[in-house]
């Protein structure tokens, strides 16, 4: 059965589709398929040089799992209350709607904030040696080298050893890849404070114009699940050596 | 709805050249593209001439090594990415919405930002000849020659972010047309009766965004070495070039596909057309443009037979890429099997259609050759592969293009070329690019290497490589002749009508040029090749526009306003990409202006509330 | 030629796509199996014993986080069969890619 189309309509929202599907859902979709692809090559890169890196610091020598793990938790349940705020704003609660945006904003930005804390830890590695005791001492390489400046009679010799994006393959490969799931995050965090924003002007945010939190929505929650790949394969399998 | 006021006001119905900056109209964007496609395909041509001239004798010394390398850097990057990629765009914006059956595309500010971004990323690379230096490391830029260490310049840097901002053009057009051809299609246009070019395209459109985020990831590690001094490609760290390699094909093989489905697509509409019957095994065809893009993804590296991958690699990618053969091949007997006791008129949209079947299977039998690790550890990297891209690329991808425009040319502007002059132009095309390519599988296989820029009259490759100069040259003044005959035809052509050819698709239904609104009154589809169909039944299918009457069509269909944020995010990503390789507070700048476009952009409606026109 | 019988109609976009809805108390369930499953993930990674065979079961803890986000946060259980195609695409074919570089370059480089 045919129906009479509507002439092109002022907001694409009504406009009737082939699918029925709404053309920015399902751009949205399209987009978090490719950005899937983006996602790969860096995780490849990743563990393509996994283990292959020519001087420490190591992933075993600065990951801090329990922390990390916190900063997971936070992104995890910042999902939640992305949920939960487009559920308030469909059953037309914006004061709930708004409360829930801003928490999942927060948690972002906390997350976010975990993301510099780390980075900078990492950066500003360092690796101490006690010098009472070195035969009996287990060292590393690289703590063997460290530990030579103990002929100068101290007690304990401190070195810094940071890693960054140039120290060697896996400074490099792990920067670039959580640091541009950290730039995803970031744009979430503003598109959300954008929205959070815009509910304050009247007819800003709307059950009727809930499509407009869908997408943020979708994009949020597809970060979300980026980090739960790169927490396993990244942090989780860091002890491992690597492929070869 | 909410509305955010500015000090330039929104454009209504804005005419000249702000009316084109600001434009948002499928066939005024694919306009553009075409022509600065085809413009900046002259400019990859003078390239190429200057190849040319370079190497149409031994020992000389007419261009220096550096300029050379800048010269096949900048024909190959200028071919692939500014020539034939936008020239496919130039279809995809100005005929699918018209074989759908829509009134524009489904994000029509997003294929404005698609062209100008495009654009953006044009003039960056060409720039690069006369602002710092042009790159010179080859279209596909190998590590580590494109390290810090050996490549010091900034030549490179420019590759990159042209490349970057060339990838997000294609990305947003690859995003626009995929929900364009699966969501705005008239009533009863199901998958399989929409027009094979579309189906091609819709192909393009998805190998696009799955394809370059790979693409645009190398680019990032390489610019991160570059730029930030990691060890992405870095030996001593540990590093490895063969990455960028992978990372690179896994990208590059897919886009072949991309070149070449839009001009398969473009010849399967041209062959029924003027054999006067459909295409033979539709079902077929599109199933092997699915294969094609499926397997496209299995047999990126053999490019790399000659890297040291190893016997199971290559054996493995030698069959992937065996296979893939067949549903090319099988595409090819369904355009004979077309022509098979048709009503066959052999005009020039047809010659270079058929051009591109003869061509392109040239190519493709170099192809399979190329296929074998075995004897690929010979061809790889002599002239023999640059017969085989030009037989494909040239042959294939122009020669279907080409096709495309003299079949639409009428449609785009309600006038008719020269067919005399189209005929000759093609045949001229033709001889020269078969004296200008051929000879290459012999120098090729005589061991003639890629990139040289000379070589010495001892080994004996001096004759041939003046018989392709000559047919480099046939080839240019071809091409003036096609500049003039499109020029005749653009402003001075006999009027066309509607449907010069009696055609078969939708696009020929309305009149030439379209109007703005393109449909009066959106078809309802009953069949493939709905048009031919209709013309047959005498019938004209079509749902009413809800309170339109013909004389106040122009009243009652509404379409989107022009914008200029578009232009003005894609002015801010170009600035961005300039700070990228000189200094980080330009590409700041560069990225607030993007950003606040961008937000503009969005708080805009499709439509701001016009007033009730009074007549 | 006329080849399917039926005509493919317009639709408009309708919530009619929607073949049913999560409550806030699904969504708090879901959190709360998530955070569990993190939770035991961290705890196998400190059991030593498990060696390299932390790796399988942390890959099935992981996909079954990245399912539960995906049908249920983002929907796709109870929305159209499309927008699932899009995306479980995107990600068959990110694994495939990062499989077949793993592959290529522990065995052959």
């Amino acid at each position: 059965m045919e129906q009479a189309i509507p002439p092109a309509a002022h907001g694409a929202e009504h406009e009737a589709t082939t699918t029925g599907l709404n053309h920015r859902k399902l751009l949205m979709w399209a987009f978090l398929g490719s950005d899937c692809l983006f996602f790969a090559a860096l995780i490849a890169s990743y563990l393509v040089y996994k283990g292959r890196s020519v001087v420490g610091p190591f992933p075993q020598d600065v990951f801090d799992i329990p922390v990390t793990s916190v900063s997971t938790f936070v992104l995890l349940i910042s999902s939640m209350s992305m949920v939960l705020a487009y559920s308030a704003l469909t059953r037309g609660s914006l004061k709930v709607f708004r409360i829930w945006i801003l928490s999942t904003a927060l948690m972002g930005m906390t997350f976010l904030a975990f993301q510099v804390f780390e980075f900078r830890t990492f950066a500003t590695h360092k690796i101490e040696v006690e010098c009472a005791g070195l035969e009996v001492q287990e060292l590393t390489a690289i703590e063997q080298k460290v530990a030579e400046g103990c002929a100068a009679g101290v007690e304990k010799v401190v070195e810094q050893h940071g890693l960054t994006p140039k120290t060697n393959l896996f400074g490099s490969t792990f920067f670039t890849l959580t640091g541009f799931h950290g730039a995803h995050v970031t744009i979430g965090v503003i598109w959300l404070l954008s929205l959070f924003l815009y509910s304050f002007r009247r007819g800003g945010v709307t059950p009727e114009r809930h499509l407009d939190v869908d997408l943020a929505a979708l994009y949020w929650h597809f970060v979300d699940v980026v980090w739960i790949v790169i927490f396993t394969v990244v942090y989780l399998f860091g002890v491992f050596e690597g492929f070869q | 709805m909410a509305t955010l006021t500015f000090p330039i006001p929104r454009p209504i119905h804005p005419t000249g050249v702000w009316g084109w900056i600001t434009t948002i109209d499928h066939k005024r964007i694919g306009i553009l593209y075409g022509i600065t496609a085809f413009v900046l395909f002259l400019t990859g041509g003078i390239e190429a001439l200057l190849i040319r001239v370079q190497l149409a004798a031994p020992d000389q010394d007419i261009v220096t090594p550096e300029v050379f390398n800048q010269l096949f850097t900048m024909h190959g990057t200028t071919m692939i990415f500014l020539a034939i990629m936008p020239m496919g765009a130039a279809f995809f914006n100005f005929i699918i919405p018209l074989q759908i059956g829509a009134r524009d595309v489904a994000f029509p500010r997003l294929n404005a930002f698609s062209y100008w971004t495009f654009l953006a990323g044009a003039l960056m690379l060409k720039l690069s000849w006369v602002l710092g230096a042009a790159p010179n490391a080859g279209w596909f830029a190998y590590s580590p020659l494109t390290g810090l260490a050996a490549n010091p310049g900034h030549g490179v840097d420019y590759w990159i972010v042209s490349l970057m901002l060339l990838g997000i053009a294609s990305l947003a057009a690859g995003f626009n047309f995929l929900v364009t051809i699966v969501n705005m299609r008239a009533p009863g246009m199901s998958l399989m009766r929409m027009p094979i070019f579309t189906w091609m395209t819709l192909l393009t459109a998805i190998l696009i965004v799955l394809a370059f985020p790979v693409i645009t990831v190398a680019l990032i590690e390489l610019m991160f070495d570059r730029t930030f001094g990691t060890n992405f490609f870095v030996v001593s760290a540990g590093g490895n070039p063969i990455l960028w390699q992978h990372l690179f094909w896994v990208f590059g093989h897919p886009e072949v596909y991309i070149l070449i489905l839009p001009a398969m697509g473009i010849v399967a509409e041209i062959i029924p057309t003027f054999s006067k019957k459909p295409l033979f095994g539709y079902p077929v065809v599109v199933l092997s443009g699915v294969t094609i893009s499926f397997l496209g993804w299995m047999v990126w590296s053999h490019h790399m037979f000659t890297v040291g991958l190893g016997p199971v690699a290559n054996s493995v990618f030698t069959v992937t890429t065996l296979i893939i053969a067949i549903p090319t091949g099988v595409k090819i007997f369904n355009w004979l099997g077309t022509m098979w006791k048709g009503s066959i008129l052999l005009n020039t949209p047809m010659l270079f259609a058929l051009g591109f079947v003869g061509m392109f299977t040239i190519g493709g039998l170099s192809g399979v050759m190329h296929a074998s690790a075995a004897s690929d550890a010979q061809q790889q990297d002599t002239y023999f592969i640059v017969a085989h891209i030009h037989y494909v690329l040239f042959g294939g991808a122009i020669f279907g293009l080409m096709a495309g425009i003299y079949y639409w040319i009428p449609k785009v502007t309600g006038r008719m070329f020269n067919e005399a002059v189209g005929k000759f132009n093609f045949w001229l095309l033709f001889i020269g690019m078969n004296i200008a390519f051929f000879p290459m599988h012999f120098t090729g296989l005589d061991g003639m290497p890629r990139r040289i820029y000379t070589y010495s009259s001892e080994m004996g490759w001096s004759f041939w490589n003046g018989v392709s100069t000559v047919g480099a040259f046939l080839v240019a003044v071809s091409m003036l002749i096609f500049v003039y005959n499109i020029a005749k035809c653009w402003l001075r052509g006999e009027p066309a009508g509607d449907d010069p050819w009696d055609a078969r698709t939708l696009e020929w239904s309305i009149p030439s040029p379209p109007p703005e609104y393109n449909f009066v009154e959106i078809p309802v589809v009953q069949d493939r090749d709905d048009w031919w169909a209709q013309k047959r039944r005498q019938v004209r299918r079509a749902v009413p526009v809800a309170g339109g009457s013909e004389d106040g069509v122009e009243h009652s269909i509404h379409m989107p306003q022009a914008s200029y944020w578009p232009f003005l995010v894609s002015i801010g990503l170009f600035i961005g990409a300039y700070g990228l390789i000189f200094n980080f507070a330009v590409a700041a700048l560069g990225g607030v202006l993007a950003m606040i476009s961008t937000y503009a952009w969005s708080f805009e409606p499709v439509n701001e509330p016009e007033e009730t026109p009074s007549h | 030629m006329s080849q399917e019988q039926e005509t493919v109609v317009f639709q408009k976009p309708s919530d009619a796509v929607h073949t049913g809805h999560p409550t806030p108390m699904t969504y708090f369930t879901v959190a709360v199996v998530l955070a569990g499953i993190t939770g035991i993930e961290v705890a196998v990674f400190y059991v030593n014993w498990l060696s390299y065979g932390i790796i399988p079961v942390l890959t099935i803890l992981s996909v079954i986080k990245f399912a539960l986000v995906g049908m249920y946060y983002m929907h796709l259980k109870y929305d159209a069969r499309l927008f699932s195609t899009f995306f479980v695409c995107g990600v068959a074919l990110a694994t495939a890619v990062v499989f077949a570089l793993i592959t290529l370059f522990s065995f052959f480089v």
